[in-house]
């Protein structure tokens, strides 16, 4: 049984079709990158398998629980996402980061070791008590990911998570999210428009266009050879959109 | 010598007299404005914070009343709580009618709206992004709803600052339904008034500026915790 299987998944919105038919499988463990265009439904797709909207049609399967039919608190808590602009909360960064733990009621000593240690592994010891609005763009991106992996999550969902970071940042960024993703066995679904971050991250790669799963495979088969017309153009270059 | 003059000296005076009575105003306009205050944020923040999380039928209509009342007349206030506790009034019987009490319900009937109204707006601005985030790193209904009230956090104590400014420097309700009663339900402004009228231009004057010194006192303490608040 696949760790997530979405099955036939559409999303409507009153001026336009975000996602149709969209079908793919997925293993634990493995880390999918999601290419496409602005536009494309990236973000949807995300947001739809994180139960932030809920889909016209077609079905979520996550650890063989059906997503659609219901939000059930306790699946929420097996995935996190990063969202592509930092929102973080009027709080200290220490505060941001023990959020997840908190409202799942864990004890104050778990808290405080767990919180700790995902500070550290976004490169961030040093900064607990900083409020988390006087943060650069970077290190307020490295926060957000640190709050998402601190419950650590069985499916970790990234939205453009280094769209407007420098290279160090860059870098940093995608050593935690490789770190966790073989280390922990966390799967990974990342939105991405940088190619080159897809083929360094994901195990495989799927191209969205105009809410349209094109192509879905192995990373290097999608990339060396692309079965697609339109896959092969975008991996290009040559698509004008 | 200059009025206003005088009237600094003499407001100094006063308060270095220890004079009992003019510190009994002072504390009964503290206690019947703060007391108000409180048990409007009490009532309003909550549900201000319902209004602005939830969407209902009749929702917009709601905050347009709310929004109204903001401007509530304290003297319509105080008319109205008048009638409502004399003697012939629904709550007459308990002849609360010239008593602090009586003062401090009209003035909380003035301040509800306003905490209410701020308190919506406050609720209503923080960002979609942030009721996501909280969802998504899995805070239940209740969680998400208290991390938006802490978001909005700064503009709550705006609410409350809000409130008490309006209550403290507030004389038509409690002249009307306190009765300006010597040593009982004289307030710092229907002394004013009182003075005023009696031609004790300079002791106006300096209950006036004492007053105006204790609303910056309290407005100080307010605005530091909403500064330390927000950073």
């Amino acid at each position: 049984m696949p760790f997530l299987e979405v099955r036939g998944l559409s999303k409507e919105y009153p001026s336009k079709s975000a996602l149709r038919n969209i079908s793919f499988t997925l293993e634990k463990g493995k880390a999918l990158g999601i290419i496409g265009p602005s536009g494309s439904g990236k973000t949807t797709l995300l947001r739809l398998i994180n139960l932030l909207e809920t889909p016209t049609s077609g079905e979520i399967i996550f650890a063989g629980t059906s997503l659609t039919k219901t939000s059930d608190l306790r699946i929420r808590r097996r995935m996190q996402m990063v969202f592509q602009n930092p929102v973080l909360f009027k709080r200290s960064v220490y505060d941001n980061v023990a959020y997840g733990l908190r409202v799942r009621g864990e004890k104050e000593s778990q808290v405080r070791k767990r919180t700790t240690e995902a500070i550290a592994l976004v490169g961030l010891t040093g900064f607990e008590r900083r409020t988390a609005t006087t943060l650069s763009g970077g290190e307020a991106q490295r926060v957000v990911l640190a709050r998402a992996i601190v419950a650590e999550p069985e499916l970790l969902l990234l939205d453009e998570p280094t769209a407007n970071l420098d290279p160090a940042n860059v870098a940093l960024m995608e050593k935690v999210i490789s770190r966790v993703n073989r280390e922990r066995d966390t799967t990974v679904i990342m939105a991405t428009h940088t190619m080159f971050q897809a083929e360094r991250l994901a195990h495989e790669i799927g191209f969205l266009l105009d809410g349209e799963l094109v192509e879905i495979g192995k990373t290097r088969e999608v990339f060396d050879n692309p079965k697609d017309m339109r896959t092969r153009a975008f991996i290009r270059g040559e698509m004008v959109y | 010598m200059e009025p206003l003059v005088e009237g600094l000296i003499r407001a100094f005076q006063l308060i270095a007299s220890f004079d009992p009575e003019v510190y009994g105003i002072m504390f009964l306009s503290l206690r019947v404005s703060g007391t108000a205050t409180i048990l409007a944020a009490l009532v309003a923040i909550p549900f201000g914070a319902f209004v602005g999380l939830h969407e209902f039928v009749g929702r917009r209509l709601l905050i347009n009343v709310v929004n109204t009342l903001m401007g509530l007349p304290p003297v319509v206030v105080g008319l109205v709580v008048y009638l409502i506790l004399s003697s012939r009034g629904w709550l007459g019987p308990l002849n609360l009618l010239y008593t602090p009490t009586a003062m401090i319900i009209a003035q909380l009937i003035m301040c509800v709206p306003i905490v209410a109204g701020i308190t919506i707006s406050s609720v209503r601005s923080v960002e979609k992004k942030v009721v996501d985030s909280a969802k998504s790193l899995g805070a239940t209904d209740w969680q998400v709803s208290w991390t938006i009230l802490s978001e909005a956090r700064t503009g709550l104590m705006t609410a409350i600052i809000t409130a008490f400014g309006a209550a403290i420097s507030e004389v038509g309700a409690i002249m009307i339904v306190g009765g300006n009663i010597q040593y009982y339900t004289r307030a710092l402004t229907t002394a004013i008034v009182l003075e005023t009228r009696m031609g004790e231009f300079d002791l106006a004057l300096a209950l006036g500026i004492i007053l105006l010194a204790l609303s910056f006192a309290v407005n100080l303490l307010l605005t530091h915790l909403q500064m330390r608040e927000a950073r």
